[in-house]
């Protein structure tokens, strides 16, 4: 028979069941048993994990593994190892590596290095055009039969409306969807914040909320025209929140996603000059910010995507204009959202949604909830431990956080993966 | 003199100064005015003192006046000119300012193509920075080159007047000035009422939220008239990707201070320029050569500021009180 492991009277909390109960898991094997009420007499591990929270294992969207081609970034196994030791029992990594991932072969090798590293499932995403040109389609059929997820250019937007369409119509055959980077490139051109207030005492040159929206509404647009799926990446607009929420009415199929720091900072955290602060899109204003939070409630965003970007200081040490955009966020993402709960701007259940059955839900995943019967991917997390953000402490291999040196509440203890421990917080139980 | 709150390490923006500093530097840029009408120009108070002009961005006009600045204060300077990115060379600004360190200057003058650079300099330096401008965000010392010749030409019998009250008007690319960057902090802090005139291309969105303070036309006729001074900015075509006006013909006839416009400035109103003027365009060469015009008044200005701010950022313990008296 199968190993049992007993993860005894936590707080399970399971959006997808509508959940949020004292609990005992029982997984077996590589599957969940059963949620008891009681804890059964027999286990071959039995975990305490009283005064826990139990939650189906956090998926990620939107991660940069960095490999193949910049390693000294990041690379499969280090990024899967920031990964479960944010929560994340899997996560979909960007095309945009060196080579692109727009052939079977580089997405074979990403899978193969994720089988090595053991620890949380890799999804790949594959490119939407060859070499993230915005020209030719790259071989969808064949990168999704290698074991694509999904489709993007992420980093880039696809500027061709046509191009755009022809994805959108292709990727719809193939059952999956097209994740956007939403950015018109002649409205960002140059620019290297939100412009707005900040931009404007800050001397740099700016990048207009309009540069989101025109192209959020167009890609609706030419979904009407298609059908298929859109997911739009990262979004971080008051007018974008408002395209998806009114599309999403007129039962468009399209999903989005929201990172913790368009959600926890605004365009005034730039004011140092601090490149860690630095990313695409940029960080907004406050009444987007607000917006965001709006939306994350009243389910127009799918899910909390961290869009994980590891750069080194060889990118990142430069003048502000100059560095590289993005921030690592596999590590610090569950407690930035749980913040969002204890500040009262999000409902528990709604934001282990968002980490969980959301994410889930926009690829089809039969991950996200701790169903009887699905793979046992769990997170076990402390809400009331606090903890200060320590760059120096990421298991990842870049330190690009505008967040350092935070007090977050909510630490996550271990974390597992069809049945198998594969993080333990070194700081104590459970 | 009051210098409890007047002590100033760095010269990063004019955002980063208070009233007290700002004066500080006005009053001490006066007696280096006075010492530069002398025969002997030369004063002995940096010898021995290294001053780093680092131009990342070729700028003639600016980086002479900080030499000619230094070397009147007998100061070292070398100048060391970074191409037009530091990246180009594959040296990145952190290694530059390492290889400065090893310099031992005693302030670094920098100008950069990208806004913060100086702040960036200052966390990584041990010397005394001063921004020669940055990006599209200060060049405080051309704001208080401008602050003193209005002082001077609100004066009377060589008494410097106040900016109190007057109204400033500070017509063209709002947007793409660092120029106005800084004189949109100082001007109003100085007490003086500021508008500015230029197209809706040329005004920054963030404008009413940034500068709250700050009077926004988009028509130069009736915005100008009342004004006691009014300061016409360059078109800076090199520095603009985009088209933000139609021609150079439709700029100068709506946004141009040509002699009929001249003409219905109020009697004693003055006309700045920072420069190098594209002629006809923003400025008829015949107002910019003109009796209202107080444009070289800007450059001999600029020389005293420049002292100013080099005796008080790289003179260690120096005390402005006695600064007449030394030399
Ligand atoms: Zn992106």
């Amino acid at each position: 028979m199968a190993k049992r492991t007993v993860i005894a009277n936590g707080r399970v909390v399971d959006p997808a069941q509508g959940l949020d109960e004292v609990r005992s898991v029982v997984l077996e094997g590589e599957v969940v048993k059963d949620l008891l009420k009681r804890p059964p007499s027999k286990a071959d591990t039995l975990v305490d994990a009283r005064g826990m929270l139990v939650t189906p294992g956090f998926i990620d969207l939107h991660v940069h593994l960095r490999e193949p081609g910049h390693e000294y970034k990041e690379d499969v196994a280090s990024g899967a190892m920031a990964a479960v030791a944010g929560g994340f029992t899997t996560i979909v990594s960007m095309p945009n590596t060196d080579p692109v991932n727009d052939s079977p072969t580089v997405t074979e090798l990403i899978l193969d290095r994720a089988r090595r590293a053991r620890l949380c499932r890799v999804l790949p995403a594959g490119a939407v055009t060859v070499g993230l040109k915005g020209e030719a389609l790259a071989e969808m059929g064949l990168l999704a039969q290698a074991g694509c997820v999904i489709f993007t250019d992420d980093g880039k937007p696809v500027m061709s409306a046509s191009v755009m369409r022809r994805a959108l119509e292709y990727a719809k055959g193939l059952g999956l969807a097209v994740m956007v980077h939403e950015e018109d490139l002649t409205l960002s051109k140059g620019g290297a914040m939100h412009e707005g207030e900040h931009s404007t005492t800050l001397g740099l040159k700016g990048i207009p909320s309009a540069a989101e929206d025109v192209m959020v509404v167009r890609d609706i647009a030419l979904l009407e025209t298609t059908g298929g799926h859109l997911h739009v990446a990262h979004l971080s607009t008051e007018g974008a929140a408002r395209a998806v929420r009114a599309a999403k009415k007129r039962k468009l199929k399209v999903t989005c996603e929201v990172t913790p720091h368009h959600f926890s900072l605004t365009d005034e955290a730039v004011a140092s000059y601090d490149t860690s602060t630095k990313m695409a899109p940029p960080l907004r204003a406050s009444a987007d910010r607000k917006a965001l939070l709006k939306a994350l409630r009243d389910g127009t965003v799918d899910a909390i995507a961290t869009d994980h970007a590891p750069h080194s200081a060889v990118e990142k040490d430069l003048e502000y204009p100059a560095a590289a955009n993005g921030v690592v966020g596999l590590e610090t993402a569950a407690a930035l959202t749980l913040k969002l709960v204890l500040e009262g701007e999000l409902p528990l259940l709604r934001a282990i949604e968002l980490l969980t059955s959301g994410p889930a839900g926009v690829l089809g995943l039969e991950t996200g909830t701790l169903l009887p019967g699905r793979p046992a991917d769990l997170t076990i997390v402390d809400l009331d431990e606090a903890w200060d953000v320590d760059p120096k402490r990421f298991y990842s291999k870049s330190r690009n956080t505008p967040f350092a040196g935070w007090r977050l509440q909510g630490r996550v203890k271990s974390t597992w993966v069809a049945g198998r421990k594969v993080y333990q917080d070194r700081g104590g139980a459970a | 003199m009051g210098t409890r709150n007047a002590l100033i390490r760095h010269v990063l923006g004019i955002g980063e100064l208070n009233l007290s500093q700002v004066e500080t530097i006005l009053k001490t840029a006066r007696v280096f005015k006075e010492i530069l009408s002398r025969p002997v120009k030369k004063v002995p108070t940096l010898r021995g003192r290294l001053a780093v002009n680092l131009f990342f961005e070729p700028s003639t006009r600016t980086r002479t006046s900080f030499e000619v600045a230094g070397k009147m204060l007998s100061a070292d300077v070398i100048n060391f000119s970074g191409s037009s990115s530091s990246l180009t060379k594959g040296e990145t600004l952190m290694d530059t300012a390492k290889n400065l360190e090893a310099m031992h200057p005693d302030v670094v003058v920098v100008r950069s193509h990208a806004a913060g650079v100086p702040w960036m300099l200052a966390r990584n330096l041990g010397c005394a920075v001063v921004n020669a401008g940055d990006g599209l965000h200060e060049h405080p010392s051309q704001a208080l080159l401008d602050a003193l010749t209005l002082q001077d030409a609100f004066g009377s019998a060589g008494e410097p007047g106040s900016l109190r009250g007057k109204r400033i008007v500070i017509v063209g690319d709002i947007t793409h000035s660092r120029v106005a960057g800084s004189n949109l902090r100082l001007l109003p802090m100085l007490g003086a009422k500021v508008r500015v005139v230029g197209p809706p291309t040329m005004i920054p969105l963030g404008m009413r939220q940034a500068f709250p303070g700050i009077e926004v036309s988009h028509q130069l006729d009736g915005a100008f008239e009342d004004a006691d001074a009014v300061m016409m900015l360059r078109i800076q075509k090199e520095r603009i990707a985009e088209p933000l006006f139609p021609t150079d013909r439709e700029y100068s006839r709506l946004f141009g201070l040509g002699l009929a416009r001249a003409e219905r400035l109020k009697k004693d109103a003055v006309v700045l320029h920072p420069g190098p003027i594209n002629r006809g365009v923003e400025l008829d060469p015949r107002v910019a050569d003109g009796p209202a015009s107080v444009i070289l008044d800007q450059v001999e200005n600029g020389v005293a500021v420049r002292m100013a701010l080099l005796y008080l950022t790289a003179g260690h313990d120096n005390d402005p009180e006695r600064l007449g008296a030394e030399s």
